[in-house]
């Protein structure tokens, strides 16, 4: 792993709601072609850190660096330009419109010789999300049925293929397994490796400790807002990373 | 993993059942046109030859062009989730400075310059007002109801302002000779111009990519912002829209009226809202047509004119309009309910405790969503 560079790296970053300070200088480091575990207590600023990675909040202060260069994420059209995606934890869906229209969403095709008008090709977006699914090894009944109308891991997968359609860099999946079953889950995790394996860093968000000892090549640690441990994945136990995550054992020095 | 024919996803069956359930869920519209058709049946075998008659029809379609034109921007801004009171006042606005720019090229006298004049200052009034909402509810977050009462009073107060409160007649005789009065082939001009918009605001919305993001941002907000959607450029164009339409309305009024009619479109907005939920589209956001809208802006029409005909006190209409109108919310949010309904029961792994938090997209959430909006 030490022979991988880094790809992104967040150093320091604070952001508060309020009285609630959700990340209290919290670092976080990705490398190259890695599957990185991020996990913590509920509450331990997960979410919010993905959130400030992925352009979809602000930090209040903090550095980001993408391969070795210091960035400011804008916004989330800002990340994905970056070639950074997310599958956020509520999923970000629009439940009225179908898997394909959510799968283009801010990105639609637009027909040939019409595009000025912003005519939709919505067929090739249909057979592309097809596509994208096969490769995703789910199947979904109904392109067009409306979102809304699939079950919760029918929804899971229409996000996670959503953003490993687009990433060039890296995914962060928060808590992408979260609502599945034991065979959609595996599926993902498999799906997970093979994003990885093209190339692409993976952020995986779990609460499910074997999960993160089985897919992960390292694990970062979330405590109170900031990063207290980190491990090869390989050489630790669930109960290290359970002692890491409720202060039990604490590796890094946090100011 | 590599052959995806063996691995079916467990959870869902084509049953007849779950096929019927999801059309229901998605074609509002169907009900809601059987009931227009029932109606105009109902009608035409009361009164064959008075309701039914070239002179009628013509009449029924004349009465709802402008609020046809109005109910296509309506649908735009409640498939955002929003809701725009101002129309009608906006449509009165955009009549007054119209029919004053026309008074200025010779009033009744005016020729085609004048009347052109005329129509852009009605459309570019209207794009202000409306552009006025969209900024105001899109940028600074403030809710559509509050935005757009505010605008409702100001435009209907401005254009008292500007005429002393007093209508305006001084409207160009060609203006009303054809577009107020006159047809084509024996149909309206005003109901040619009901249709064309009608059609084209059908396939904005049906076809384009300004469509689905007005549909996306009503479904999820905050998701839409997050793929990269410009949530808030498109709610200041979908508000400009409707906007535009009123001011087109307030023109088209001119031209039929004669006049100003200052006092005549106070419930022009919940006539139009009326319509445009009747139609099937939903107040919670996401979903609607503009056919359904047009169904809906019928409705009212031939029952208000059946009752007219049939000699039936015809307030009662406004009595039948307000039930069917709860009534179609009440579907509407029933139809929502067994969608989300038979999606969880659909699916056969029993979630973990926390699926259920993570599933932001069990409707309807439109109070959270709109809110959302503001924090972007
Ligand atoms: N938009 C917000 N407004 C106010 N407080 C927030 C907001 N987002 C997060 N927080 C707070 O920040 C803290 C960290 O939340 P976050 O969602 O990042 O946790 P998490 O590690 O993802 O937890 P979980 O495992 O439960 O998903 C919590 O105390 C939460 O209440
Ligand atoms: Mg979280």
């Amino acid at each position: 792993m030490s022979s991988k560079k880094p790809l992104l790296q967040a150093r320091s970053i604070t952001r508060s709601f309020g009285q609630v300070q959700a990340l209290r200088g919290a670092s976080f480091d990705v490398y190259e072609g890695e599957i990185v575990a991020l996990i913590g207590d509920n509450g331990a600023g997960k979410s919010t850190l993905v959130k400030c990675l992925s352009g979809a909040d602000r930090p209040d202060g903090g550095e980001v660096l993408l391969e070795g260069k210091p960035v400011s994420i804008t916004s989330p059209t800002h990340a994905q330009s970056l070639g950074i995606e997310t599958v956020y934890q509520d999923l970000s869906l629009a439940p009225d419109l179908d898997p394909a229209a959510n799968l283009f969403l801010g990105r639609e095709l637009l027909k040939p010789g019409l595009g000025w008008l912003g005519v939709l090709d919505n067929s090739r977006m249909q057979s592309e999300a097809r596509a994208a699914f096969r490769e995703l090894g789910t199947e979904l009944l109904s392109f067009t049925a409306p979102v809304a109308s699939l079950s919760g891991g029918q929804k899971q997968n229409v996000a996670v293929a959503r953003s490993i359609a687009w990433a060039s860099k890296v995914v962060f999946m928060d808590e992408p397994t979260a609502a599945l079953g034991v065979v959609q889950r595996e599926k993902v995790l498999d799906v997970i490796r093979r994003v990885r394996d093209k190339g692409i860093s993976v952020v995986l968000i779990s609460h499910n400790m074997p999960e993160v000892i089985a897919v992960a090549d390292r694990v970062e640690v979330l405590r109170l807002g900031q990063r207290v441990a980190r491990f090869e994945a390989q050489q630790s136990t669930v109960e290290d990373l359970v002692a890491a995550m409720t202060g039990a054992l604490i590796q890094e020095d946090v100011a | 993993m590599s052959s995806p024919t063996t691995e079916h996803t467990p959870a869902v069956r084509p049953t007849l059942a779950n096929r019927v359930r999801e059309y229901a869920a998605g074609s509002g519209t169907i009900w809601i046109l059987g009931a227009l058709v029932a109606l105009v049946i109902a009608f035409t075998v009361l009164a064959p030859t008075t309701f039914a008659s070239a002179y009628n029809v013509r009449s029924l379609f004349t009465d709802a062009a402008i609020l046809l034109v109005l109910g296509v921007g309506m649908t735009f801004v409640i498939i955002t989730a929003g809701i725009d009171l101002s129309v009608g006042s906006v449509l009165v606005f955009s009549g007054v400075v119209s029919a004053q720019v026309m008074s200025a090229f010779g009033g009744t006298e005016a020729g085609l310059l004048g009347v052109f004049a005329g129509l852009l200052v009605a459309l570019l009034s209207g794009v202000a007002w409306g552009a006025l909402n969209g900024v105001l509810i899109g940028v600074f977050g403030i809710p559509p109801l509050i935005v757009t009462l505010g605008t409702f009073g100001a435009a209907l107060g401005l254009a008292k302002v500007l005429t002393n409160g007093v209508d305006d007649r001084n409207v160009p005789t060609i203006l009303a000779d054809t577009i107020g009065t006159g047809t084509i082939g024996g149909i309206p001009w005003l109901v040619i111009i009901a249709m064309v918009v009608t059609v084209l605001g059908a396939l904005l919305l049906g076809l384009t990519r300004f469509g689905r993001h007005t549909k996306a941002i009503g479904s999820n907000a905050e998701g839409a912002r997050r793929v990269g959607v410009a949530v808030k450029p498109q709610l200041i164009k979908v508000y400009a829209l409707a906007g535009l339409l009123a001011g087109l309305g307030g023109f088209l009024s001119l031209a039929r009226f004669s006049t100003t009619t200052i006092a005549g479109h106070t419930t022009d907005n919940l006539t139009v809202i009326a319509a445009v939920v009747l139609g099937g589209t939903s107040l919670f956001g996401g979903i609607g047509s503009v056919v359904g809208t047009a169904i809906g802006v019928f409705i009212p029409a031939v029952l208000q004119n059946g009752f007219v005909i049939l000699g039936i006190q015809p307030f009662w209409q406004e009595f039948a309009v307000g039930v069917v109108l709860i009534l179609a919310v009440f579907f509407d949010q029933y139809r929502r309910r067994a969608r989300s309904k038979g999606a969880s029961r659909r699916g056969k792994h029993p979630a973990p405790p926390r699926a259920t938090e993570s599933l932001g997209a069990a409707p309807p959430a439109p109070a959270g969503a709109k809110e959302r909006i503001n924090n972007g």
